[in-house]
């Protein structure tokens, strides 16, 4: 008898045939001397090795929390189980207790008391004062003992991860060294040398950087609402991290989208030139002279007017944010395929008229044929190198449409919600600042590792930069 | 006398790799010294060394440079700038890439003078104007106006030129000037050249590949060879006696006129300069090496006149004349490929509704016979349409008119795949000619699977003896073209050429991207492949030395039609047609003859947007008269099938018939 039953959600079906192609592809890169070669230049640059294992702790977070289920009811029958109505995800059972602490409203990052005076029953008489959150700091029995606390909890978590790292660094130290047939002790002077084939020293570096900061915050989140409340009091910190899949979801399905779209176009305009060529060059000038957000805006309308007419095809909340979702990363897509078509086009004209696509032609090869043996193969590098960049690009994106409300469900967490949430508390004084000082900081490291793997992916296929790097 | 210019020792160093490992030479005014040597070898490194501007990662590392009494190499940068254009000036391989292409060339000529010799505005102009006459161009002034796009090789090269003479330079370096350029151009650029060292008393330093450029030019040679400088000496006694094995092999690899036998190879590649060398740089490749030469680098040798770096110096066996056997004079097969009347127009379109405003008549009435396992060679100069017929015959652009007949079969564009399976193409660049992300296996299987050639299962097997035949390794296959060298790639394109079993093969320049001693190796490996195979070769070039060592008859094109045709030995012997005879006499020679009897043609090739009326070659025509601007010149019988389109040939007295 199952206690909970398996969701898949329309995003999280794509977003798990997205990491088998990505899996198909590194098993088909791993095969190709000539694919395989920038990215072992890409492995051995700190900066890259560094932003990766950063992209790569989102993307953990991302594929967590989209593995949903729904929870049977306590009370249902056992011959006919009924689940519950809310969605969860295994990210939500992992964090159930930032999840289930729910305060009043406001509070500020690691505070013990509310942000708004209320009024209070103390030693029976009612005084409007500031009032003790029901779990931020509820440990603590008076103010004097939070900052006490909080050091005390901070060096505590610091210990933790560093210790964690180090147990992790001697794994890996010892199993290196066996590899390798030195002594552990020679390993170490080669890796603090610097002499590895790959950068172990910024890879340690940053893996003990991430282990301390995340003991750090397991060790405060135990007592305090470690980035504050937002106006319903949830807490900031679980917002802020659920938002991560919304963007990797943005960042990747609409790059998916787009895809097929840029490279069929993109290539047969610049192949089969003509006609063809006219038609899809026409089809994109009318696409990028409509404003993109009058587009997104009207397709997301006509798809929230679909769910309220359909209610019986969307059993949940969920499920309605999730569509929504789907059609903004799809319109999305639709509208910003053309710069990369017209990348591919330019470099199709020139390929076409290379010797060994004439030499396939003097064979009478298909076209079909020289398309996916001769030029594509010759693209690959700029759509590689287009996907990386786009993505951060898209994150930003969802932000802003969020903030001029035609992205994302208002009910999906997002960082464009956090930020359209927090932009009227602007105002206020003493100034509410958590919100968006959050999804400022996760978007920028989101983005900025995104922005620093991309650009090392872009050198290392760059073959003017060859040698030199 | 005390040199102008003097490089001591010089090591140009990239990372660990010493590109250019202690060359020494000096250059006295008046003097043409000659950097001879091929691709990679370090002789452009060694000019940029000289005027310090390597490429990023690039350092002298040690040695002196002495150009009069300055050092070059101790200048701060600050006083270099003077020196760079001042005193010493370059000219580059391209001039396309070398002038900016949104100022007019007058205003960068002016840059020059401003720089160097501080005139400004209508001063400049005239000293500017000054400039090109002396260099060479007609209609100077005007010129001054031009953009670069507007100007062609010939007088971009010119001003480039002008622009190196605008500082007054003592010492002149031109790497590779006329490696771009066709051979009439190339004879006009190098006159001026030579006059305007002589005028001027410059030095100049000549880097090139071309050993009958510096026949032609240099006073003295230097040979280098992976870094090294390794023989040196006057001209005349380096032509006469070329004392280093790596000299004389250079020599042999050569085509000569007349001479149907092998050429000479020199097996194996130039090292890679990264390991620590030992012993002298060519022992590898080298014929005559002994045990010493592969442990000890050799020392400078004084022979006369010679300097030379080769233990052997001097002992040498003689140098064997190659038996000279004239061509292996097949009797003519049957026709195999007849093509009458081609032409390719290509239609410029222009405005909204893209309306036909003219056509570029690229080729213009073609007519070409091969026999099976015969050469026919398609000459002329480049933009004269000759690598069009090429392609349109393959129908790799559609011809506008004219019919091709192959094995006696008419080709239309619905049997196009016969014309496949019986004519391919090798292409000029063997770089670009292979796909970078194809495997050699998959580069030649291609073939085979699009015409359905042989059982799938006979591919692999076919694949094996392709290699074999165009002499790369078995495991040849399951590697990418990156992997192999130029001459490899060019083996590659063969082989994938061949993989249909053609009767026909169409050579574009097949030899032109290469050195001569790698050219030597494709020559000698598609004569065997003729030998063996029984192939027809259309083979589309500009170099005539070729022509001469592989071709049986020669067409020689002019602005998309044929002018001259006729057995090789008729038309390069005894050229009738003027633009032939200025052609032959163009091109620089080793052999020493006197500089009589050289035709000099003024001007460039027209456009074929809008060919001359009349003969089109009448506007550089040295013989041109009334009836050449009126009308066309009917086909003149020679003999032996050898025939001429020219007013002058056919009023000569012979007897001018129609022959369609």
């Amino acid at each position: 008898m199952n206690s909970i039953q398996p969701v898949i959600l329309w995003t999280d079906a794509l977003i798990f045939a997205l990491l088998a192609a990505v899996l198909a592809l590194v098993w088909l890169i791993r095969r190709q001397e000539h694919l395989l070669a920038p990215w072992r230049v890409v492995a051995q640059r700190p900066m890259a090795m560094g932003s990766a294992l950063v992209l790569g702790v989102f993307v953990v977070i991302g594929l967590l929390d989209s593995l949903h289920y729904r929870e049977r009811l306590a009370d249902s029958p056992a011959d006919a189980p009924q689940y519950s109505v809310e969605v969860l995800s295994l990210f939500d059972a992992l964090l159930s207790e930032l999840r289930a602490r729910p305060e009043k409203t406001y509070s500020a990052p690691l505070a013990m008391h509310l942000y708004a005076k209320e009024f209070v029953e103390r030693d029976g008489a009612t005084v409007r004062d500031y009032p003790r959150l029901q779990f931020g700091g509820a440990h603590l029995q008076h103010a004097d003992a939070r900052l006490p606390d909080i050091a005390r909890r901070t060096l505590d978590g610091a210990m933790q991860g560093a210790l964690a790292g180090l147990l992790l660094f001697a794994g890996l130290a010892g199993w290196q060294a066996r590899r390798r047939q030195m002594t552990p002790g020679g390993w170490l002077a080669t890796w603090s040398r610097g002499d590895l084939d790959w950068p172990g020293r910024t890879v340690v570096l940053v893996v003990a950087g991430m282990l301390m900061l995340t003991g750090v915050i397991v060790q405060l989140a135990s007592g305090y609402h470690v980035l504050g409340t937002d106006k319903v009091g949830q807490d900031v910190l679980y917002i802020s991290l659920k938002s991560i899949r919304t963007g990797l979801v943005i960042g990747t399905l609409t790059t998916l989208v787009t895809l097929p779209l840029a490279i069929g176009f993109g290539i047969a305009a610049g192949y089969f030139r003509g006609w063809v060529d006219d038609v899809i060059q026409y089809i994109y000038t009318v696409l990028n002279s409509i404003p993109g957000v009058l587009l997104i805006a009207a397709a997301v309308l006509i798809v929230q007017v679909y769910i309220e007419s359909n209610p019986e095809q969307f059993d949940t909340a969920a499920a309605r944010a999730d569509i929504r979702l789907l059609a903004l990363c799809l319109i999305m897509g639709v509208t910003s395929w053309t710069g990369l078509a017209r990348l591919l086009r330019g470099e199709s004209l020139k390929l076409r008229t290379l010797d060994y696509v004439e030499a396939a032609r003097a064979f009478g090869v298909s076209n079909t044929r020289i398309i996916s043996r001769h030029i594509f193969p010759n693209v690959f590098h700029l759509v590689l190198i287009a996907i990386v960049l786009d993505f951060s690009g898209l994150v930003l994106a969802e932000a802003v449409l969020s903030y001029v409300g035609v992205g994302v469900d208002p009910s999906m967490y997002s960082w464009g919600n956090m930020i359209n949430g927090a932009r009227l508390e602007l105002a206020r004084e003493p100034v509410v600042w958590w919100q968006l000082g959050a999804a400022f900081a996760f978007m920028f490291t989101l983005v900025l590792a995104a922005n620093l793997f991309a650009d090392s992916v872009r050198d290392a296929f760059d073959p003017r930069l060859g040698g030199r790097r | 006398m005390k040199p102008l210019f003097e490089v001591r020792d010089l090591v140009t160093g990239f990372g660990p790799v010493r590109v250019v490992d202690g060359v020494s030479f000096r250059v006295a005014a008046g003097e043409t010294y000659a950097l001879l040597g091929e691709s990679g070898c370090g002789k452009s490194i060694t000019a940029l060394s000289l005027m310090r501007l390597l490429p990023d990662g690039g350092r002298v590392v040690s040695g002196s440079v002495q150009l009069g009494e300055t050092d070059v190499l101790a200048l701060p940068e600050r006083d270099m700038r003077r020196v760079r254009g001042g005193q010493m000036a370059m000219i580059f391989q391209e001039p396309m890439l070398a002038l900016n292409p949104v100022i007019k060339v007058g205003e960068q000529i002016g840059e020059a003078l401003a720089l160097h010799q501080g005139l400004a505005g209508q001063a400049a102009r005239d000293a500017a104007r000054g400039l090109l006459d002396a260099v060479g161009v007609p209609d100077a002034v005007r010129r001054l106006d031009s953009y670069p796009f507007e100007l062609s090789g010939g007088l971009r090269q010119r001003m480039m030129i002008a622009m190196a003479l605008a500082g007054r330079p003592q010492l002149l370096i031109a790497d590779e000037p006329t490696t771009a350029l066709d051979v009439t151009i190339q004879a006009q650029v190098l006159d001026v050249l030579r006059r305007l060292k002589a005028e001027q008393r410059m030095g100049m330093l000549l880097i090139t590949h071309d050993l009958g450029v510096v026949a032609e030019n240099a006073d003295r040679v230097g040979v280098m060879y992976a870094g090294e400088l390794v023989e040196e000496g006057m001209r005349d006694a380096f032509f006469s006696a070329p004392q280093h094995p790596y000299s004389r092999m250079l020599f042999e690899a050569l085509p000569h006129t007349g001479d149907g036998g092998r050429l000479t190879t020199i097996p194996g590649q130039v090292p890679k300069l990264d390991g620590a060398t030992r012993g002298c740089r060519f022992a590898p490749r080298c014929p005559f090496a002994i045990a010493r030469c592969r442990a000890e680098s050799p020392d400078w040798q004084e022979l006369n006149d010679q300097r030379v770096r080769c233990h052997l110096a001097g002992a040498l066996p003689a140098r064997q004349e190659r038996e000279l056997t004239a061509h292996s004079v097949k009797q003519a097969g049957q026709q195999l490929l007849q093509v009458d009347g081609l032409k390719v127009h290509f239609p410029i379109r222009r405005g909204l509704i893209q309306r036909t405003v003219g056509h570029v008549r690229a080729v213009d009435g073609v007519s070409l016979d091969i026999q099976a396992g015969r050469t026919l060679a398609l000459v002329g100069e480049s933009g004269c349409g000759k690598t069009t017929v090429g392609k349109a015959l393959l129908r790799l652009i559609e011809p506008t008119a004219g019919s091709i007949v192959l094995g006696g079969e008419r080709i239309t564009a619905k049997h196009a795949s016969i014309l496949r399976r019986q004519a391919q193409m090798v292409f000029q660049d063997p770089f670009s000619s292979l796909n970078p992300r194809m495997r050699v296996a998959d580069i030649l299987l291609e073939g085979m699977d699009a015409l359905n050639v042989g059982a799938g299962s006979d591919r692999r097997d076919a694949v094996a003896r392709l290699l074999h035949q165009v002499g790369l390794p078995d495991d040849a296959g399951g590697r990418y073209p990156h992997a192999f060298s130029g001459g490899q790639r060019q083996r590659i394109a063969i082989a994938r050429a061949l993989a249909v079993s053609p009767q026909l093969v169409i050579c574009d320049e097949p030899t032109s991207a290469l050195d001569v001693s790698v050219q030597a190796q494709i020559l000698n490996l598609l004569k065997d492949l003729q030998d063996n195979l029984g192939l027809a070769y259309l083979f589309i070039t500009h170099n005539l030395a070729v022509v001469d060592y592989l071709a049986h008859e020669v067409a020689v094109m002019y602005l998309g039609r044929i002018v001259e045709h006729g057995a090789a030995t008729d038309v390069l012997r005894a050229p009738r047609h003027p633009y032939t005879q200025a052609l032959v006499s163009a091109v620089p020679r080793i052999e020493p003859h006197d500089g009589a009897g050289i035709i000099r043609l003024a001007g460039d090739q027209p456009s074929p947007l809008n060919p001359p009326d009349g003969c089109h070659f009448n506007p550089r025509c040295p013989y041109a008269s009334e009836v050449c601007r009126k009308t066309y010149p009917e086909q003149t019988e020679l003999r032996n099938g050898h025939w001429v389109r020219c007013h002058w040939v056919a009023g000569q007295g012979f007897s001018a018939g129609r022959v369609d």
